[in-house]
């Protein structure tokens, strides 16, 4: 049979915890109950899965938008999308947004006080090939203010969203850029326990990517979860199932 | 050689043209046996205010309990024709939000038992730092007695994950279901 084993659980000190001070939006959201753990049924190995039909040429690409060119430096982001054991996901979708390289979001929501750019939306798709592998070009997103606390500055970073192979795999995540000196004082970068896992979301400067006279490159591999060894269910005594 | 797994990290408040840009959900009349109905709720925090920049994921199965998914090797010709299972929507500002459905049959588990027929939730907003999971069950189930997830939950509080019936219009078919992230009444949410 097919292997049905259960994903593997998510190990200590990579994701935040719910309730996290420092982020004062966490204080009324986070429950206070601690979450009911579940063994996984077929429920949570299946999932939603969406690829290159989702996506057009035009999606990979954030530096044109309503019949113009973005204002920026232009850089181009790639990578691979595998599971824990180091196994390509492909053709799968990630979805993108980001600020501009003002500092701002093409939102209604986004008060900062900064030009909004009429050639750049900050919203893309991209589907991985059979190596798992992506690619997008956009422009690099500015830091910007967000009153979490007297003086507060979100680093620069591109939000990525992920399904991966089942529901289990569920992943929204950002990315940032090396060097950034906000990342210290960040309480959302911040709120993952673990070192190693922080300087992971941080994507890493790559001259093979780096296209000459065109964009600086930049490498970030997502990972999502694995499966375990183990079996979540015998099959039925018919083998329907 | 194992990698360990990208760290999660908020949707925060300004998703919505980049994960909206197209209506996610099924057309639920796709399915000539499904039993369609509307499942509306509010996502409320911990002062009971409204959840205003919410998003809801739901991944179900069909009406004959099958998941469009290649490990579940039900008979794909029982699947509705198109049905994918997938919905997704944003609260508004009153942290309302509305999905249109169908009602997923019992699920096959092990040997010959079933899965009472459920939702499976995910709940992201600004302030929720990792998405929260959680199921909608449906009232007046008798699978819900033996459906081993709701049985792992404390019985106190596993009336949050039944939704309600709610008057709707002339042959409308309407369920009840809030998302409360804190508090009293707070939803149970899953470690999946």
């Amino acid at each position: 049979m097919k292997s049905r084993a259960e994903y593997r659980r998510i190990g200590p000190g990579i994701d935040p915890p719910y309730d996290h001070a420092a982020y004062t939006s966490t204080h009324k959201r986070a429950p206070k109950n601690p979450p009911v753990r579940i063994a996984h049924t077929l429920s949570e190995i299946t999932g939603p899965r969406f690829g290159a039909e989702m996506v057009s040429a035009a999606d990979a690409d954030l530096t044109h938008f309503a019949g113009g060119e973005a204002l920026g430096e232009r850089i181009v982001v790639s990578g691979r999308v595998l599971d824990e054991d180091e196994r390509p996901i492909a053709n799968t979708l990630i979805e993108i947004w980001q600020a501009n390289s003002a500092g701002r979001y093409a939102h209604a929501a986004d008060q900062h006080d900064a030009p909004l750019d009429p050639h750049f939306l900050g919203v893309g798709r991209v589907a991985t090939d059979g190596e798992g592998k992506y690619r997008f070009v956009t422009i690099k997103p500015a830091a910007y203010p967000w009153k979490n606390h007297h003086n507060a500055w979100r680093p620069q970073h591109i939000h990525l969203s992920l399904f991966g192979p089942a529901f289990a795999t569920r992943l929204i995540t950002q990315m940032y850029f090396p060097g950034d000196p906000l990342l210290a004082l960040d309480p959302i970068f911040q709120s993952v326990p673990d070192a190693a896992a922080r300087e992971r979301l941080v994507c890493g400067f790559d001259l093979e990517t780096t296209v000459p006279e065109r964009a600086l490159g930049y490498r970030f591999d997502i990972v999502l979860r694995g499966r375990g060894a183990t079996p979540f269910e015998r099959p039925g005594a018919g083998g329907g199932r | 050689m194992t990698r360990p797994i990208t760290s999660s990290q908020t949707i925060g408040p300004f998703f919505h043209q980049a994960l909206l840009r197209e209506p996610w959900s099924d057309r639920a009349h796709d399915d000539p046996r499904a039993d369609i109905m509307t499942i509306e709720g509010r996502v409320l925090d911990g002062d009971g205010a409204a959840v205003g920049d919410a998003m809801i994921e739901t991944w179900q199965a069909d009406a004959t309990g099958h998941y469009n998914h290649p490990e579940d090797r039900g008979d794909g010709a029982a699947r509705g024709p198109g049905f994918r299972g997938f919905a997704r929507v944003a609260t508004g500002a009153d942290g309302r939000f509305c999905l249109r459905t169908i009602r997923p049959g019992p699920i096959p588990a092990e040997g010959e038992a079933l899965h009472a027929p459920h939702i499976n939730v995910s709940v992201f907003a600004r302030g929720l730092l990792k998405r929260l999971a959680t199921r909608i069950y449906f009232p007046d189930e008798p699978l819900n007695q033996r459906d081993v997830v709701l049985n792992a939950v404390p019985p106190a509080r596993r009336s949050t994950l039944i939704a309600h019936r709610a008057p709707g219009g002339a042959g409308q078919r309407v369920l009840r279901f809030d998302i409360v992230l804190q508090g009293e009444r707070e939803t149970v949410f899953f470690d999946i």
